[in-house]
């Protein structure tokens, strides 16, 4: 821990800003996820941590590590890069799969069958086309 | 201890509270996506509070294992919502 004494003032409180805003941001998302009601409420708030969260650890890392080791230092950009492309695939999945069983669920109520996504058609028709 | 120490050991006691707030929603439920969104927000505190810690030590191998927990994290919410979407019996 003898590393952080060694940089220069300002550098340190621009590091210690930066990971302590991207830190509550992950924690706010995390408290949102935990007191908000409904799924589809529940979803907005980690993607608070998810994008703004981890961009502002990244950046820290990234200007801590450039600081120490003389260098520029870059390769925080790969899980930035990757977070980015991620993320929307996953929850636009895990919404697609929630209105599925939603839609499901009130079907069985009111006793007709349960409505089906597009693409659900597509894959029951497929076997029968003998595709 | 320097203000940057202590400024990164809040952090992760934050990051940590983050992570306690997403198992508690995993615990609670109700339903299978609920879970399942509470434990991308735990993987991504998770692979947090491994930047920090490498920020702490002062080196750059952490930062492997959160590329790692990262991608272990997408993967496995990628394919529990592929199954809530596809394989499913109606509970």
């Amino acid at each position: 821990m003898s590393h952080a004494a060694a940089l220069p003032p300002l550098v340190g409180a621009l590091v210690a800003l930066l990971v302590l805003a991207g830190a509550a941001l992950a924690m706010i998302g995390s408290w949102g996820l935990l007191r908000l009601d409904g799924f589809y409420n529940r979803i907005h708030p980690p993607t608070m941590g998810t994008t703004m969260g981890v961009a502002l650890v990244l950046a820290a890392s990234a200007v801590l590590f450039t600081a120490l080791e003389s260098r520029p230092v870059v390769h925080e950009a790969a899980i930035a890069v990757f977070m980015i492309v991620t993320t929307p695939v996953t929850f636009m999945l895990l919404v697609r799969g929630a209105l599925r069983r939603d839609r499901a669920l009130a079907g069985n109520r009111d006793g007709t069958p349960a409505p089906r996504l597009p693409d659900d058609a597509g894959a029951a028709s497929a076997p029968a086309d003998g595709r | 201890m320097t203000m940057l120490e202590a400024a990164l050991l809040a952090a992760q006691a934050m990051i940590a509270l983050g992570m306690a707030f997403a198992v508690a929603r995993l615990l609670l439920g109700p339903r299978a996506q609920d879970r399942i969104l509470a434990l991308d927000t735990l993987y991504v505190n998770g692979m947090l509070l491994m930047l920090t810690l490498g920020m702490r030590a002062g080196s750059t191998l952490y930062f492997e294992a959160a590329l790692v927990v990262g991608m272990l994290g997408f993967v496995s919410t990628a394919a529990l919502a592929r199954f809530l979407l596809r394989g499913e019996v109606i509970e």
